[in-house]
């Protein structure tokens, strides 16, 4: 790897102007993320971490700072440009609805690539990712309200990675899961980890933080 | 493919709603399809009603106040044109034949049903020249006896021979007149036809009602009512001068305000249709808004997610458009058919068949209205769809 940071945040700020007053979601935030990191993201609720994570995640531009993915600058780019980069180079994982319904699982991890390769392309990719998250094939055509809260997170994570991204962001992954599942939801994330993926995850749970080899906490919208 | 095939797979998943969307359209079309199909063979009709007499200038009393049009009301008012101006209009006229004719009514008795009929009176050797024959012999001189139209003859049962009675007084149908339709000339089919010299024995000189000039060659026509206005009208408006073209327009003017009307009715139905897929496709649009933010947020464009919404209005309109022509095409043979049972009644001889490109066009006319309609009122929610902000719209519940 590189010197250089995946992810490098300058005094970010974000400020959501509200008719009751601005509110401040991050307040001038630096942080950098090398490669191979994983980090957990912790924090009470309204402390920024969500806010934090769709701007790793080019979800979000900053009102202020300047925000660089892989040396490129994001903070600037127009929202063609940003879906582009979560496309091609980001892979979400979200608490709750993470599939969409009209979709087999098989059709939801191949999603992304769908959008930018041909058909069988995509449907091989997704099918060797999808066996690799121990999906059984017969799960592949079923539609995700046929599948178990841990086959859905599973698939979801299936989609996140399919188009190798740069990074693997996880919104409270283990959120609607019981505590058998969600380990085993973590044994993938940190698995993917040690094959190189950089992780940022945002939980307010101790025990799924512990997974991560570094803890950021954010309150009131600072970096604590 | 891909989007066509999610909206194809949204649609299914909401049937009755898809199912209800595509009836508005199916109506839609096919009111506009089967409207406009309609007023084209009523134009079609009057057309064939009409055109027989293209060659004919028509001389009537000038009215202070008329469209033109021989059956506008004000035109049952009781004026005549002269003997003198008669011979005017001769003489202008040139080698062109006139025929002067008086229009009267008077007491029909056949049997024992009686009831008051038009009578067309104009000199005997002008009668073959206007009207064929469809039985027995032209009416000649002053007491040969009459003859009747067709459709007076089908009613009453008339036959060459048949006695009946006009204005009391017994006479004898000689001949009957071929069927001939509405013209702007002379109306006979439900007409008794006596020659001149009957009329004016019985009832006095008279001054005409109005003159019709047949003219030979349809290039003269312009001429001709030059110089009948020339010869007449130079002191003071005394007669109105119209040509059967002049009066084809009125028609065609009538029947292009209606044909507008009738297509305006189906607009309407389409408009309904369209408030309808509008209904739906928002509603489709805010049920799946955290689905979009979902999609927004691994890699989905703004302009894909618009064109997943547009391919489902499109997918709806395509279909409507699809079965509302089909029935508008069964529709179309139907109603041309029971318009020319309608027109039938009316003693119009014109043809109902009406060109099968009219209805391919008014029926692909129709399905392209049905198809835009639905895109056009498709795309706003769609629009709404693709600018939904993707955090926002992940969190909708």
């Amino acid at each position: 790897m590189s010197g250089e940071p995946i992810l490098r945040f300058e005094e970010v700020s974000k400020i959501y102007p509200l008719p009751a007053g601005d509110v401040v979601a991050l307040d001038r935030v630096s942080l950098t993320v090398d490669p191979g990191e994983f980090i957990a993201v912790m924090g009470p609720s309204g402390s920024g971490k969500s806010t934090l994570l769709n701007m790793m995640g080019c979800l979000d531009v900053p009102t202020a700072g300047k925000i660089y993915l892989s040396g490129q600058e994001i903070s600037q780019l127009n929202d063609d440009d940003l879906t582009r980069l979560r496309r091609d180079r980001i892979g979400f994982v979200f608490q709750q609805f993470n599939l969409i319904p009209l979709l087999s699982a098989v059709e939801n991890v191949e999603f992304p690539l769908i959008l930018t390769t041909d058909r069988e392309e995509s449907r091989r990719r997704a099918v060797e990712v999808m066996r690799a998250m121990n999906l059984n094939d017969a799960l592949f055509t079923h539609r995700p309200g046929e599948l178990s809260g841990g086959e859905q997170q599973r698939v979801a994570i299936a989609r996140a990675l399919v188009n190798d991204p740069d990074l693997l962001l996880c919104d409270e992954p283990t959120g609607n899961l019981d505590t058998k599942t969600g380990t085993a939801i973590m044994e993938i994330l940190a698995e993917e980890n040690r094959e190189g993926k950089t992780v940022i995850m945002v939980t307010h749970d101790p025990n799924v933080a512990a997974y991560a080899r570094r803890t950021i906490r954010i309150v009131d919208g600072r970096l604590a | 493919m891909f989007f066509i095939e999610l909206a194809m797979r949204n649609l299914r998943r909401h049937k009755v709603r898809s199912v209800l969307a595509t009836v508005g359209i199916i109506i839609g079309v096919v009111a506009i399809a089967s409207l406009g199909i309609m007023g084209s063979s009523l134009s079609t009709l009057i057309g064939g009603m009409v055109s027989d007499v293209s060659d004919t200038v028509l001389v009537t009393p000038h009215l202070a106040a008329s469209s033109g049009d021989p059956f506008d009301p004000r035109n049952t008012l009781t004026a005549s044109i002269s003997t003198r101006n008669v011979g005017l209009i001769e003489k202008a006229a040139g080698q062109h034949r006139v025929v002067p004719m008086i229009v009267a009514s008077d007491r029909l008795r056949v049997r024992d049903t009686s009831g008051y009929v038009t009578i067309h009176a104009m000199p005997a050797a002008d009668i073959p020249f206007l009207l064929e024959r469809e039985a027995g012999l032209y009416p000649q001189g002053r007491s040969s006896g009459v003859m009747v139209g067709s459709l007076l003859a089908d009613e009453f049962d008339l036959h060459p021979g048949s006695r009946i009675e006009v204005g009391g007084e017994n006479i004898r149908v000689v001949g009957i007149a071929a069927e001939r339709g509405m013209g702007i000339d002379i109306n006979p089919d439900y007409a008794v036809i006596v020659t001149e010299d009957w009329y004016t024995e019985r009832h006095g000189d008279q001054d005409y009602s109005r003159v019709v000039v047949k003219v030979s060659d349809l290039s003269a026509i312009e001429d001709v009512k030059a110089a009948i206005d020339q010869q007449i009208n130079r002191r003071r408006e005394v007669v109105d001068i119209l040509d059967s073209r002049e009066i084809l327009e009125i028609y065609y003017e009538t029947i292009d305000a209606m044909n507008i009307f009738l297509l305006g009715i189906g607009g309407v139905s389409l408009l309904v249709a369209s408030v309808s897929i509008l209904n739906v496709m928002i509603i489709s649009v805010t049920e799946r808004t955290a689905e979009i933010g979902l999609m927004r947020s691994i890699g989905a464009r703004k302009r894909e997610v618009l064109r997943m919404f547009l391919y489902e209005s499109l997918i709806l309109g395509i279909l409507g458009s699809i079965i509302g022509g089909t029935i508008s095409s069964v529709v179309a043979y139907y109603a041309s058919a029971s318009v020319g049972d309608l027109f039938a009644d009316f003693a119009v001889s014109g043809e109902a068949a009406i060109p099968i490109s009219v209805v391919i066009g008014y029926v692909a006319f129709a399905m392209a209205f049905g198809i835009g309609t639905s895109v056009v009122a498709g795309f706003y929610p769609s629009w709404k769809a693709a600018q939904l902000n993707p955090i926002e719209a992940l969190r909708y519940e």
